[in-house]
């Protein structure tokens, strides 16, 4: 739910990092707040476990620029990925603007990204938010690793793509990331769109602001 | 509903629930008020300026309202109205306004629990008539100002995140 403040002239969104648990949403955050000028973020917040397990969310806001004379305001969330977790993951996403899935690319998660994305779609609906129209991107983290899959078989897994009803929207969209790919497409016969992905290595900090950017300027986008 | 959707709060709005916050302040003898969004943003603030970082603050009072109104059902109840947590000097006390803000208020020695709940229940009832006010004209205010303030921005943005 942004929040337009007239008063001190403030645009507030919410972004939460979502994703099974040891994936890299904490290592995101760590990175964004590393890298950017202490002045244009604020404290880092972590409710973790004594074994740096993320309990309950890590906090971090930033601002990314003003716009309009408005300062963008973004406050980056992460969720507790372990799957008993999820009371807790439930009410991060109260009021959520937009969301990073952060999937762990070795073959071996591959069912720990299903059961998450699952979760995501199926918290998202209790509280009547569409994924499908709510700024989303995924995050192909951990690609460095010997065993990390080809981003073909983690997009026909995890970025199927849902079918496109609106007419007006069927048409091919290329996407802007990458040459040759499409965001939306006709697949035998049916309009099909998919929500850009980028890959990261958040240990070392790649991909984590494309990740970042991308999806501040998705939530942007749906105020104009 | 595609996410949670825009709420804004204009500069009159906030300086009507500045002036309740101080008349708050001011009959309970209380240190700082503040008022934050149910997703964790800090939306006004009055008193003492505190040592403390106000906007992480904000987002784990939020989070604690949150955990606390599940477990509030867990035991059969719709939810808890208001928390209060006690410390040696320091002490908070929170409470639910309209469902969709939480009033801080941060209290020493110098009052007392009951005074802080006594006024509290004032201010909530002002604030509440304020915000449910301010919702009612929120349809108004999406179509005309804050849906559209970053209409015809585009390039804008896209130059913000160019780089």
């Amino acid at each position: 739910m942004s929040m337009i403040n007239y008063a001190s002239r403030e645009i507030n969104c919410k972004l939460v990092y979502y994703g099974p648990g040891l994936g890299g949403k904490t290592t995101n955050l760590e990175h964004v707040y590393g890298k950017v000028a202490p002045e244009r973020r604020g404290k880092m917040v972590s409710l973790a476990t004594e074994t740096e397990r993320t309990l309950f969310f890590d906090f971090l806001p930033v601002d990314l620029g003003t716009i309009r004379g408005f300062k963008t305001r973004f406050h980056l969330y992460t969720v507790p990925g372990q799957v008993y977790y999820n009371a807790s993951r439930k009410l991060i996403l109260k009021g959520v603007d937009g969301v990073v899935f952060v999937a762990d690319s070795q073959v071996d998660r591959m069912e720990a990204n299903l059961e998450s994305m699952q979760n995501l779609y199926d918290n998202l609906t209790e509280y009547g938010y569409d994924l499908r129209k709510t700024p989303f991107v995924l995050q192909y983290n951990k690609r460095d690793l010997p065993n990390a899959a080809p981003i073909p078989d983690l997009q026909a897994q995890l970025n199927p793509g849902w079918e496109v009803e609106d007419p007006a929207r069927q048409r091919a969209m290329p996407d802007p990331e990458r040459d040759g790919e499409f965001l939306i497409q006709q697949v035998d016969g049916t309009w099909i769109e998919r929500v850009p992905y980028f890959e990261s290595v958040a240990m070392r900090g790649d991909g984590v602001f494309e990740t970042l950017r991308h999806v501040a300027k998705l939530v942007l986008k749906t105020l104009s | 509903m595609n996410g949670a959707g825009t709420w804004a709060l204009d500069e009159a709005d906030y300086h009507r629930i500045s002036e309740h916050l101080s008349d708050l302040l001011r009959e309970s003898n209380a240190r700082c008020a503040m008022l934050v969004d149910r997703t964790g943003q800090l939306l006004c603030k009055s008193g003492e300026s505190m040592s403390f970082d106000a906007t992480a603050f904000a987002s784990l009072t939020a989070a604690d309202f949150s955990a606390n109104d599940q477990l509030a059902k867990m035991i059969g109840e719709e939810d808890f109205a208001s928390l209060f947590h006690q410390g040696e000097k320091e002490s908070m006390y929170l409470a639910d306004v309209a469902r969709r803000v939480i009033l801080v208020v941060l209290f020493d020695e110098r009052t007392t629990v009951g005074l802080v709940r006594l006024r509290v229940r004032q201010t909530v009832r002002d604030l509440k008539q304020l915000f449910e006010d301010m919702f009612d004209r929120a349809p108004r205010v999406e179509g005309g100002r804050s849906a559209g303030l970053l209409e015809g921005a585009e390039d804008e943005i896209d130059r913000l995140f160019s780089d």
